[in-house]
């Protein structure tokens, strides 16, 4: 039931040591983008059914960003990464 | 047949072997003047006033479970008007003055019962807090009483006044609000809709949301087959992504799970409803003595309508922080159901981008006082294509033009309203 994660940096932890920031999946934009842009990453969520990325902050532990991989429906949980090591290897750079 | 106390009499007579069924179970015409999705409280109480209000009776009701099997019998059963802001207020007191004529109205017993709420206050912010949101409630005509410690003492006294970190110092009461039973007020709305003309189709779930080359609504795919239809309404709270999805719909929205508990049964102790303003807990008796109760949601998103045993924990810690008494009765039963979070905390009863596609959505878990006005007014949007004036501002685009009703002023973060 997602009640355990396994932080990368500090192990299988529960649940209540996290904070929960929400969807993972929408990228802040630019500055000077447009409204309508800027609209749709503070407000608009795909919200799906399933299989779903998160922001969970170990609040309670290493104080990391983490991205929860997970199913909503089931609570599996199919990865837990590093937000840093995600942006790093998306935008192609060497950790 | 209308319900009366001289036919409860003459059914005892013949053993109750005659009552009829409240509503028919109907096969779907290939065409309506309105297709409302979803047969909870909301999609229910449309279908009523659309025929009963606006004599718009065309209409079908498609519900992929059985009538009311969602969120209006998972919620717990408050009825309340005690809000802020201009977009909210005068909307929920609209309810509020349904719920007050509703069982009459229907003829059915929803057992409304106006035992008033109590919000705790803690602190001196919170008190001024309250006051404030008091005196905005009255000038908007609706009732709002400021009580002391003492006042609050005399009412409840087995509240936890001299709590070391959180002292109860007083609160803000609405006499007029209280409880109403869930299920009944489903089936009340279901049975008007239903005696006139509404079909309500169970067990029909929506599969996709058919358009033409003009992008304009013609129907639905079902589990039943094709339905066509001149104006399709969503009111499928919870997964009104799901729906909104199929119609291509971007929303401001993200499902979350809240769970609500109930205790064995005890003798009348809670007199009416309290919310602890040092969390965020509720509570109320049910008729049958069970306690009612539940706080926040699980804070992750989540389409399973069940809840995660920290938020258990969490919520029972807040109870018996409040009521120490309550360590001594045991739970009997936990549910949880998934919840439209919109992103200032406030629902939507708008017209989407599609001419004749009407969305009642993002009802985040507020959704059951709301269910006479919300009816009402989104029956009003369908069959005028206009809103009624007290959801006017309970518009989809208020997010795109930075006009959101955020009564908690927590931000864009669906898990914190």
């Amino acid at each position: 039931m997602a009640s355990l994660i396994t932080c990368p940096h500090c192990g299988v932890r529960p649940k209540e040591e996290f904070s929960i920031r929400g969807d993972a999946v929408p990228v802040r934009p630019a500055p000077n983008a447009s409204d309508e842009t800027w609209y749709a990453y503070v407000y608009v969520r795909d919200n799906p059914k399933g299989l779903i990325r998160e922001y969970w902050h170990h609040t309670g532990g290493c104080r990391r960003f983490l991205v929860v991989e997970r199913d909503n429906v089931t609570h599996e949980v199919f990865s837990v990464t590093d937000a840093a090591d995600l942006a790093r290897s998306a935008s192609g750079e060497v950790a | 047949m209308r319900y009366s106390a001289l036919e409860i009499i003459k059914h005892a007579f013949s053993g109750n072997r005659h009552w009829k069924p409240a509503w028919r179970e109907p096969q779907p015409k290939s065409h309506y003047d309105v297709i409302i999705v979803g047969g909870g409280g909301h999609g229910l109480s449309t279908a009523y006033y659309l025929a009963k209000e606006f004599g718009v009776t065309n209409v079908a009701v498609l519900e992929k479970g059985y009538l009311g099997s969602g969120n209006v019998g998972r919620n717990t059963t408050i009825i309340r008007s005690n809000y802020l802001l201009e977009g909210n207020e005068p909307f929920y007191e609209f309810s509020m003055k349904l719920w007050e004529g509703l069982e009459q109205d229907f003829n059915f017993n929803a057992m409304v019962s106006q035992r008033g709420i109590v919000n705790l206050f803690h602190s001196d912010g919170q008190r001024d807090a309250y006051a404030r949101r008091g005196n905005a409630m009255r000038m908007h005509g609706v009732d709002a009483e400021l009580l002391d410690r003492e006042a609050v003492r005399k009412m409840m006294p087995f509240l936890n006044f001299d709590h070391a970190r959180f002292p109860i110092l007083g609160g803000l009461l609405q006499k007029r609000a209280g409880t109403a039973r869930h299920d009944a007020v489903a089936w009340g709305y279901a049975r008007g809709a239903d005696s006139r003309g509404v079909d309500l189709i169970q067990n029909c779930e929506v599969t996709g949301i058919v358009r033409d080359d003009a992008g304009q609504v013609t129907g639905v795919e079902t589990s039943k087959g094709f339905i066509g239809c001149t104006k399709l309404a969503l009111a499928t709270a919870g997964h009104t992504s799901v729906t909104g999805k199929m119609a291509g719909l971007d929303l401001p929205i993200e499902t979350h799970v809240l769970q609500a508990f109930v205790s064995e049964g005890l003798k009348p102790v809670i007199p009416n409803v309290i919310t602890y303003g040092a969390g965020h807990f509720y509570i109320s008796q049910s008729d049958k003595g069970g306690l009612v109760f539940g706080a926040d949601i699980d804070y992750y998103s989540s389409y399973a309508q069940r809840g995660n045993l920290a938020t258990v924990e969490h919520t029972i810690e807040e109870g018996v922080s409040l009521i120490p008494g309550l360590s001594r009765a045991r739970v009997l039963r936990a549910w949880g159901g998934v919840m439209d979070m919109s992103m200032d905390g406030s629902p939507i009863i708008d017209k989407t981008p599609i001419d004749n596609l009407y969305l009642n959505c993002g009802w985040c878990y507020g959704g059951f006082k709301a269910t006479p006005a919300s009816g009402f007014c989104f029956a009003h949007l369908i069959a005028k294509d206009e809103p009624h004036y007290t959801a006017r501002l309970l518009r989809l685009d208020r997010f795109r033009r930075g006009f959101v009703v955020d009564e908690g002023g927590k931000g864009p973060q669906p898990n914190l309203h």
